[in-house]
């Protein structure tokens, strides 16, 4: 599996579980729906910048760096058109960057292929 | 008269006992150990300037069979040039008409020894990878080892790992010079470690598949440090895992043909339970495919976990 398809997974997949957690706070229980869409699409945005970052590079260390700060950016963004709950969102926001970061440097084929022939 | 001290006469013995090196570029350092066909001395290489092992006949009296069978012996190594085999460096015949042979004086310990200095499994069960490689260049140059065992293999101070003793190793194709093995019904090896084929001396009919029963029968020792027997693994060492009995009892097979194939697919197999992937030889449940995923994955299982615990943790903070 390449390392973008690990990522876009991953993070597609924790932005659901993400969105789903908003069952928990009656206030916004209606529209868990549109959460969990919203949710998704942060993931897989996240996922997709984080996966290509470690077909570039093969880091751990800046992957993970790398998985942070996208997946903090992406949160805050999440939060400031909230107006609020800054660090309910960007701390799992962080978490989820740093999970796809170190899942995507660890798992999946790096394509050298196309560099080596480049290369040639 | 005059007497002879008994420290005297004990170093005269020796001396006498001890192979006479003067026509050889070799000088006699001391006695490593005593087989049943010949000796191996720790000798020094006055030319070259290093110590070098020498294996000797035991008598000077022997057959030519017995003569043809050390030299024979050389050959084999000579001709396995593998990292995993101890290199040979010169064959010879001392002035009594004792023929010897030259090889790297392998610095460490054998593998009974050093697995009783070891307990991690792991760093066993690497080492028995790499004797499995080494038989299974053997084995792909024709050649049928019959001998394997802890005390045939040592383990270098660099962690080397080097298959010695091939004494009574059986030649295939390519090899017919050299081919003057023993009539059927000769039993060779070592009986705790041989293969029930080998054990009823139809020496015609061996094949790779014998030393893949004798390298069970060392992983056998490997996980248990007891001898192989008839208990399972398990039963004997109840930390071995389901996994590595199973990779341990297939190779040990007493069919042929439930063996593994070759050396290398037992390898394989070794490295695949080292690695937390699956093996050949063991089917697991779904519960067993889980935590061996989950203890490979550690890691991540915990930063998932930790994520989904802060979210919730979030989720009800905010719902309240």
């Amino acid at each position: 599996m390449s390392k973008p398809l690990i990522g876009v997974i991953l993070g597609a997949a924790l932005g659901v579980i993400d969105g789903l957690t908003a069952w928990f706070t009656p206030a916004v229980r209606n529209e868990i729906g549109g959460i969990v869409i919203g949710s998704t699409l942060k993931g897989i945005i996240a996922g997709v910048a984080i996966g290509f970052f470690a077909k570039k590079f093969q880091s751990l260390p800046a992957g993970i760096l790398f998985g942070v700060l996208v997946g903090g950016f992406l949160a805050f963004l999440v939060a400031f058109m909230q107006g609020g709950y800054y660090f309910q969102i960007i701390l799992p926001g962080t978490l989820v960057g740093l999970i796809v970061g170190f899942a995507t440097q660890k798992y999946g084929s790096a394509d050298y292929t196309e560099r080596s022939a480049k290369s040639a | 008269m005059k007497w002879i001290s008994d420290d005297k006469l004990d170093r005269l013995r020796t001396l006498v006992a001890n192979p006479d090196f003067s026509s050889t570029k070799y000088t006699f350092v001391k006695e490593l150990a005593r087989g049943g066909m010949g000796t191996v001395y720790l000798a020094e290489d006055t030319e070259l300037d290093r110590h070098v092992a020498i294996k000797v006949l035991n008598t000077p009296d022997v057959t030519e069979d017995l003569r043809d069978r050390m030299v024979r012996e050389a050959q084999i190594i000579a001709r396995l040039e593998h990292p995993g085999i101890v290199p040979v460096h010169d064959v010879g015949v001392l002035p009594d008409g004792r023929v010897f042979y030259a090889m790297k004086y392998v610095r460490g310990s054998r593998l009974d020894e050093y697995a009783a200095e070891n307990s991690s499994i792991r760093d066993r069960l690497r080492k028995f990878q790499a004797v499995c490689d080494a038989v299974a260049f053997a084995h792909a140059h024709g050649v049928i080892h019959r001998d394997l065992k802890p005390q045939n293999i040592m383990i270098g101070s660099f962690g080397e790992v080097l298959v010695l003793d091939w004494g009574v190793a059986k030649l295939g194709r390519g090899f017919s010079r050299m081919n003057t093995d023993w009539p059927a019904g000769t039993i060779v090896g070592t009986r705790d470690y041989m293969s029930p084929e080998q054990a009823r001396g139809e020496i015609d009919q061996l094949d790779e598949r014998a030393d893949i029963y004798s390298l069970g029968a060392v992983l056998y020792f490997l996980l248990t440090n007891k001898l192989p027997g008839e208990a399972r693994p398990r039963s004997v060492n109840a930390a071995v895992s389901k996994t590595a009995e199973a990779i341990c009892l297939k190779a040990m097979a007493r069919s042929a043909g439930e063996r593994y194939s070759s050396a290398l697919e037992l390898s394989a197999d070794i490295g695949h339970w080292l690695d937390a992937e699956p093996v050949s030889a063991y089917r697991e449940s779904a519960f067993e495919k889980v935590s061996r995923w989950t203890g490979k994955n550690r890691f991540l299982v915990l930063l998932v976990l930790a994520y989904l615990v802060m979210r919730i943790f979030f989720a009800f903070t905010a719902g309240r």
